[in-house]
């Protein structure tokens, strides 16, 4: 998907339609509520007393989401995260779906507590390039902007994490099962 | 299409990230090829009951969304004072330096009107029959004339060694003041010095020294011991200078 958004306007025209995704985000990144809040709240700070810098007609919601994730990665649960080890990222490969597993999780009646709970089981930075794509529905150079990583990093990233959710899931799914 | 093409592209595919040309080769290969087929609809269905499991699990409080578009509202003021700030000062600004050049137009005016007035009467006194009321060259009788006459008292300069010499003077009226008007004679120019008590509420002269030249005649005022001074004559502007150090120094002696 071609990068075409761009936005103008004032923070408040652009913010206000953000609060409820920002605050869903922050509560994925954070798994907390008192903390997504604090992240949010320090975000739209962040983001009025930068809006200066901000270009107009450049891409508002990927600026504002990169505010709240690096100011993540300054709290403590974020460092946390940081530390996750990411080796093996190989740039612009993406691995090939293990054939047959989606298909069989979903017919296997996975519901969304399990979605859910396989995407909080996912390290951070599996977790975020999951929730930017799937949930955002950024494109792979919104995420790129997001995360401050090339675009192949992006697609590999994001290969590996959906693996690991399908492998989180299938351990579900035979859990449930037995 | 093969299907170890297709199978390293089925992600970009379901995040429709394919070019139109990849997407079409890639959805000529999904028709004709169930297994590739089977793992794209996995991962779209993956994708999608994702997005559908998360994007709204966790809401803010209203509480919270509320101060956070109050936050945002507190900037569009502050966005606002700093868009309008500048401008405003600057109207501000434009206003006062209206008001002053008005202001100072008018004192201009004013002064000019004083001017004019002081010497017109230096032209009618000129022109008059009996310019002077009391005739003297000798300062000594001409200040003593002044006493009881004007509610002031002023020295007159020594002018021995100087190419003036006193002609005269008169008492006269300048804005319902009175005051001395004495004349001067300068090789073949006449100038007035004419004397006022200061009144800066009536007169339009405030403190300071200031000179004028209009239709050749040449003017110079200040003001000294609460007494205002008015030197005025078609003599050079440095002769009229010159007789108004000369009424300096003697004020001052």
């Amino acid at each position: 998907m071609a990068d075409t958004n761009s936005d103008s306007g004032s923070f408040e025209e652009l913010a206000t339609p953000l609060i409820g995704r920002l605050y869903n985000f922050a509560h994925w990144l954070t798994q907390d509520a008192s903390e997504a809040e604090d992240l949010v709240q320090e975000t739209f700070m962040k983001g009025l007393k930068g809006f200066a810098s901000f270009r107009q007609g450049t891409n508002f919601r990927a600026w504002m989401y990169k505010i709240l994730r690096n100011t993540f990665l300054t709290t403590r649960s974020g460092l946390r995260a940081a530390t996750v080890s990411l080796d093996d990222e190989v740039a612009g490969v993406a691995e090939p779906v293990a054939s047959g597993t989606p298909e069989s999780i979903l017919m296997a009646g996975v519901d969304y507590e399990r979605i859910q709970s396989a995407l909080e089981g996912l390290s951070v930075p599996f977790r975020e390039v999951i929730l930017l794509c799937d949930v955002e529905e950024m494109s792979y150079q919104e995420i790129a902007e997001t995360l401050a990583i090339p675009v192949g990093t992006v697609m590999s990233r994001l290969s590996r994490a959906r693996r690991a959710m399908r492998e989180l899931l299938g351990d579900r799914v035979k859990g449930a099962s037995r | 299409m093969i299907c170890d093409e297709v199978q390293t592209k089925l992600e970009a595919y379901v995040d429709s990230e394919l070019t139109g040309r990849e997407q079409t080769e890639f959805e000529a290969h999904l028709q004709g090829c169930g297994s590739c087929a089977t793992d794209a609809l996995g991962l779209m269905k993956m994708k999608h009951i994702t997005r559908a499991a998360a994007v709204s699990r966790y809401a803010p409080s209203p509480e919270f969304r509320r101060q956070m578009e109050r936050s945002i509202r507190v900037d569009k003021r502050a966005a606002w004072t700093g868009a309008w700030l500048p401008r405003m000062l600057m109207a501000a600004a434009a206003v006062v330096l209206l008001v002053a050049s008005v202001t100072f137009w008018e004192k201009h005016n004013d002064r000019e009107r004083a001017f004019a007035e002081l010497t017109d009467m230096h032209v009618t006194t000129l022109a008059s029959a009996n310019p002077v009321d009391v005739i003297s060259t000798d300062r000594h009788t001409v200040k003593p004339w002044f006493a009881g006459r004007i509610p002031f008292s002023f020295n007159l300069p020594e002018l021995q060694n100087s190419e003036f010499t006193l002609a005269g003077g008169r008492v006269a009226y300048f804005h319902h003041s009175p005051g001395a008007q004495l004349l001067f004679n300068l090789r073949k120019h006449e100038l007035s010095v004419f004397i006022f008590q200061e009144q800066e509420e009536e007169l339009p002269l405030a403190a300071g020294e200031v000179t004028s030249t209009k239709l050749a005649f040449h003017m110079e005022s200040w003001s000294e011991g609460g007494l205002r001074y008015f030197v005025v004559g078609d003599a050079p502007a440095a002769d009229v200078h010159a007789l108004g150090e000369l009424m300096k120094k003697a004020a001052r002696s």
